[in-house]
């Protein structure tokens, strides 16, 4: 009968651990609040942003060449499945049992994660490009370097964005478990409820989830921003065929 | 509702004769002597990783004809459950414990969350790429809309279906592995009761991903022995 204002009882107290500083539940200590959090968020932030940089550094510049020369059908599939495969929290303990702790290590991980989608999105959205198009660029008179540069990645961006923005919600998600290599991100009061409690570990999951769905939302917006006009411009049945199903039923989580 | 410390238990090790164990070593004979630890959070993780993705299927499956049917039904659910996606598991685990409290439910609600979007949008994909031909030969020869959908459009779609089964079963069980934040053990339990031992880790680790390997090849044998005239053409 009372059940529902404890549940908001739950809620209410977590959010208040957001906004202000309470005492340990060990005792001693001064927990929570904007300072500390937002202290937390920061770390976050900056792995989770480092992570997102490196990984796109290392495979999009890689898929867009194979895609441009159609060899790694092999590679885009595999590296999804096998990225798929390999648990996150199994990947991190597995560098802090064999490698170590730290900001290194985390950040490692993070890219690790971060670049199968990377690399199966680049691909397919290079691939994905009419050869006609590619055919007729060529005729220009341009370079391969050209084609990639002018023609295969403006109109492959959209898809590329698609897996910067699965990748990113991967990465923030992740970094949650990061206190476990002694990187103090938002998942420090989740992992040691002993100092922080169960409001602890609600509040800092409440500011995840907001934190989380607004990196979603905003690489929505941002792949909508970068899609072409040409591309916005096309028959839209004939659209909705080709960016519904091969834009996102590659994601992976 | 104050969870156990995590990743502070330490798994009890032999007094320091062997010196492999004791600097957290990776050590055969350790594994070799302790596997049936393991067992128990397998069958678990096997549990924690079926029966979300057989009620997702269920739900989705549901979704999915009903979108068949009213196409503006389409964007809400895949807006819907796309946001049920983006939610971090560690996060939803908490999010939900005021409501289901610590234990199986709790993780069930989030993992079966997770599978919607996955299945529904594959089995849309399926439906949808069935040729309009096709249909209107079915319609031609005298079936109902229902028995077009059933015999037709659904048989037509299995291996997108199959494939959307395969994407979600295997990030079921990456996300079961977390599932110790809900309290609901699994592998993930047996990474976090000594992360730093590296025996542990790669016994219980490597557990989850052979898992994820098998439920794989089983849903694709499974796809091609109801879909023989796939086979047929080739």
């Amino acid at each position: 009968m009372n059940v529902a204002p404890a549940i908001l009882g739950d809620f209410g107290e977590a959010i208040e651990f957001i906004f202000k500083e309470r005492e340990s539940v060990s005792g001693g200590v001064q927990i929570g609040g904007l300072s500390e959090l937002g202290g937390f968020a920061a770390t976050h932030m900056y792995v989770s942003i480092a992570a997102l940089l490196i990984a796109s550094a290392l495979a999009i510049p890689l898929a867009l060449w194979l895609g441009h020369i159609g060899r790694g059908d092999f590679l885009a599939t595999a590296t999804s499945n096998v990225g798929r495969a390999v648990p996150s929290l199994a990947l991190l303990a597995f560098f802090i049992s064999f490698i170590g702790l730290g900001y290194t290590n985390v950040i490692a991980v993070l890219v690790l994660l971060a670049i199968p989608p990377l690399i199966t999105n680049t691909y397919v959205g290079v691939r994905q490009v009419d050869r006609e198009t590619v055919d007729a660029a060529r005729g220009q008179g341009m370079t391969d370097m050209e084609i990639v540069r002018k023609v295969e990645l403006p109109l492959a961006l959209p898809t590329i964005f698609g897996g910067l923005r699965t990748s990113a919600v991967n990465v923030v998600a992740t970094a949650t478990i990061a206190p476990l290599a002694n990187v103090q991100t938002l998942g420090e009061p989740i992992i040691t409820p002993q100092t922080y409690g169960f409001v602890g570990q609600l509040g800092a999951a409440i500011v995840v989830a907001v934190i989380t769905l607004a990196v979603d939302f905003a690489f929505a917006r941002l792949q909508r921003a970068v899609t072409p006009a040409g591309l916005k411009l096309a028959d839209p049945a004939r659209r909705r065929r080709f960016s519904f199903p091969i834009r996102r039923s590659l994601e992976s989580r | 509702m104050i969870g156990l410390p995590i990743g502070q238990l330490q798994i009890e090790k032999p007094g320091g004769s062997d010196q492999c164990v004791a600097s957290n070593g990776f050590c055969p004979e350790w594994i070799v002597d302790n596997i049936d630890r393991y067992w128990t959070p397998l069958l678990e993780h096997v549990y924690l990783t079926i029966a979300p993705v057989v009620i997702g299927f269920a739900i989705s499956m549901v979704l999915a004809i009903l979108a068949h049917r009213r196409r503006w039904l389409t964007g809400p659910i895949i807006a819907t459950t796309g946001i049920f996606f983006a939610i971090p598991s560690v996060a939803a685990f908490f999010l939900l414990q005021p409501i289901t409290g610590l234990g199986y439910t709790t993780a069930m609600v989030a993992l079966v969350s997770y599978t919607l979007l996955i299945i529904f949008r594959n089995i849309t994909t399926g439906l949808r790429n069935v040729p309009a031909e096709t249909r209107d030969a079915a319609l031609g020869q005298g079936l109902t809309e229902r028995q077009v959908l059933f015999r037709v459009e659904l048989p037509m779609a299995i291996p997108e279906i199959m494939a959307g089964l395969r994407i979600a079963t295997s990030t079921t069980v990456g996300l079961a592995a977390l599932a110790v934040f809900a309290g609901a053990g699994g592998l993930g339990r047996e990474i976090l009761i000594d992360e730093r031992f590296k025996s542990n880790v790669v016994v219980a680790g490597g557990l989850a991903v052979l898992l994820a390997a098998a439920f794989d090849l089983l849903i694709l044998a499974a796809q091609r022995a109801i879909t023989p005239w796939q086979r047929a053409g080739r």
